[in-house]
């Protein structure tokens, strides 16, 4: 393999890395505080992407640009009222109850917003590509790349981790998220409302994964089933990392970006594998994830 | 023996409630000849549930099931493309070895681990094999799948209209079999063993008996079920496709386990006959909107029947 195409995959890996972060950092956030994994996650995604389409439509006529904002106001928007309706219509009731019911009710949810995405923006393909050919193309190496791929969505990406390791680290919420993520029932005894914290993750974590799909939405088009296939990955990314572990999402992100994208220029019908072998092989070895901490046995 | 939220508390279903359920599915279809492939479709999930209900007992949940039920279907197809030909009596058996095979690789490396870690480490090989069914072209047709013949019984043929009833009646005839041996292996020591795991598996180990292998055995055991269902649906349905090992595959077995409830045989097909019902009539009016009832119910369902279709029976048992 020559340097052009080791440069190509590399490029291609980080752009693709950043939005795999997004939305597994939301999962892994989740999961943290509420030891729930959201299997409706990937719905998020493809509604952010969608809403953000929506938006950027809307708002296109006035101004191109503020397909921009359009795309943030859209991720926060799905974040606040699915995710939100979510956690207390729905995932409110199960805290506590069994694991297999907490997974089980995201499913269901997951069920019903793949039905209302159809219902609402049908099942067409939709194409959104505006903000994409408003940032100007740059040549790597005599190849031609757009900078929003390139340059804004790992800028994107950059600059949400370090945002969320600035809140939790520094910020009275975030050290609030962080107490419960540590020990939910210490927490609890010092008088942290666990259902606020809760309800404030979910949002966020949403909101992210929303994120995810509104930067994605340009790049791709948005067609039923979009979802389906990014909450698988964002599992492997958050299980490879360690359920939990925000740092950790964003290097096995980048591991795994960077691993599919060079297999595509090599082998290109392993694309879909690798994701799922490094998932394997890694929780095969080490099952609280890269980065996880090992879990002492309760008797 | 005290289950906090009734998903696992056993109970031996009422007589006449399986005789009633077993009438039905036999004479039903002879009046109504639509419902003879609905109905084995329905009793073939309800042998892969039946694995994940197994796998309930012991707390444990596998959201990568649909891994063992995409074997058995391939296995036969794989039967009917390289070999060809093929008996209905040799197919039921290929699917469950095939399915066992796995089952024990898989079962190896995933009974080292619990609850999430053993969700997700099932959900990463059964999406491992997905891709591969998915990408190697040339020996699995990716997407379209693999055509699967319709089989002789005994080296008799049957014309289609025949064959479904054949299909059917063996179907239950299986479902019969394998529900009275799982509510055998669960009520003998072995199965005592594997509620242990959920129960206390620290005490279930000072006795000085190795949890792994307990729950390796029923792993097997569930995967052995999922081969099987995977076999019979592909006969049913004439194809093997990569979505039969998707996840959401996956998904939609631990949900039927859990809408009918995971306390008894007669539960999975319980929630079996009413997904499919839901699904085959809805999908047919409402294309679009099946899945969100079946959502709807599932929400419903373990908010107010935390045991499932079977919980309701044994509550009105109770009274």
């Amino acid at each position: 393999m020559d340097s052009i195409l080791a440069i190509l995959a590399v490029l291609d890996g980080l752009s693709y890395a950043a939005l795999v972060f997004l939305v597994s950092v939301g999962l892994s956030l989740i999961f943290g505080v509420l030891r729930i994994v959201n299997i409706a996650h990937g719905s998020l995604f493809a509604y952010g992407a969608y809403a953000a389409a929506s938006l950027g439509m809307a708002v296109a006529p006035i101004s191109p640009w503020l397909t921009f904002p359009a795309m943030v106001v859209a991720a926060v928007l799905v974040g606040v009222i699915v995710g939100g309706l979510m956690e207390r219509l729905v995932l409110r009731p199960v805290y506590g109850r069994e694991e297999v019911l907490q997974l089980l009710v995201t499913f269901a949810v997951f069920m019903i917003l793949d039905n209302v995405q159809r219902l609402i923006w049908g099942v067409q393909p939709i194409f959104a590509a505006e903000p994409l050919r408003l940032l100007p193309n740059i040549s790597v190496m005599g190849v031609t790349y757009t900078s929003y791929q390139v340059i804004l969505l790992p800028a994107v990406a950059v600059l949400t981790l370090v945002l969320l390791r600035y809140f939790l680290r520094h910020t009275r919420a975030g050290a609030i998220i962080m107490a419960v993520t540590e020990d939910r029932e210490a927490a609890t005894s010092i008088g942290i409302d666990a259902t606020q914290v809760f309800f404030l993750t979910f949002v966020i974590g949403a909101s992210l994964a929303a994120l995810g799909g509104a930067l994605a939405s340009p790049t791709t088009s948005l067609a039923p089933g979009m979802g389906t296939g990014m909450i698988v990955l964002s599992f492997a990314v958050a299980a490879t990392a360690g359920l939990g572990q925000i740092e950790g999402a964003a290097v096995t992100s980048l591991m795994i970006g960077l691993a599919r994208a060079f297999i595509i220029y090599i082998q290109p019908e392993f694309e879909v594998l690798v994701p799922y072998l490094i998932m394997v092989l890694v929780l095969l070895v080490r099952p609280m994830g890269l980065f996880g901490t090992t879990r002492v046995r309760k008797i | 023996m005290s289950a906090p939220s009734g998903t696992t508390h056993r109970f031996a279903p009422p007589r006449w409630a399986v005789l009633a359920c077993v009438l039905i599915a036999a004479i039903a279809p002879l009046l109504q000849p639509s419902l003879a492939t609905l109905m084995t479709l329905i009793l073939a999930k309800g042998i892969v549930v039946l694995g994940i209900v197994v796998l309930l007992q012991a707390g444990q949940v596998s959201f990568g099931h649909a891994m063992f039920f995409g074997v058995g279907a391939y296995a036969i197809a794989f039967w009917g493309k390289y070999i060809g030909g093929g008996d209905l009596l040799l197919f039921i058996l290929i699917g469950p070895i095939a399915g066992l095979i796995l089952g024990v690789i898989v079962g190896l490396f995933v009974v080292r681990y619990r609850e999430i870690f053993f969700g997700m480490l099932n959900l990463a090989f059964s999406m491992v094999l997905w891709s591969l069914l998915e990408k190697m072209f040339h020996i699995t047709n990716g997407a379209d799948g693999i055509r699967i013949a319709r089989p002789a019984l005994a080296g008799i043929s049957f014309s289609p209209e025949a064959f479904q009833y054949v299909l059917l009646y063996t179907t239950l005839t299986l479902v019969l079999i394998t529900s009275y041996l799982v509510q055998r292996y669960l009520d003998s020591p072995l199965g005592h063993m594997l509620r242990a795991i959920k129960s206390n598996e620290t005490r279930l180990e000072y006795l000085g008996v190795s949890a792994r292998h307990v729950l390796l055995i029923g792993y097997a055991v569930s995967a052995a079920l999922g081969g099987l269902g995977g076999v019979l649906v592909g006969i049913a349905q004439q194809i093997a496709t990569p979505e039969f090992a998707y996840w959401t595959k996956s998904g939609e077995f631990v949900f039927i386990a859990v809408l009918g409830g995971a306390s008894n045989a007669l539960g999975a097909f319980l929630g079996s006959a009413v997904f499919e019902f839901v699904r085959f009539f809805a999908a047919a009016k409402l294309a679009n909107t099946w899945q969100l009832i079946l959502g709807v119910v599932l929400i419903v369902i373990i908010l107010f029947a935390p045991g499932g279709l079977i919980g309701l029976l044994k509550r009105k048992e109770a009274k």
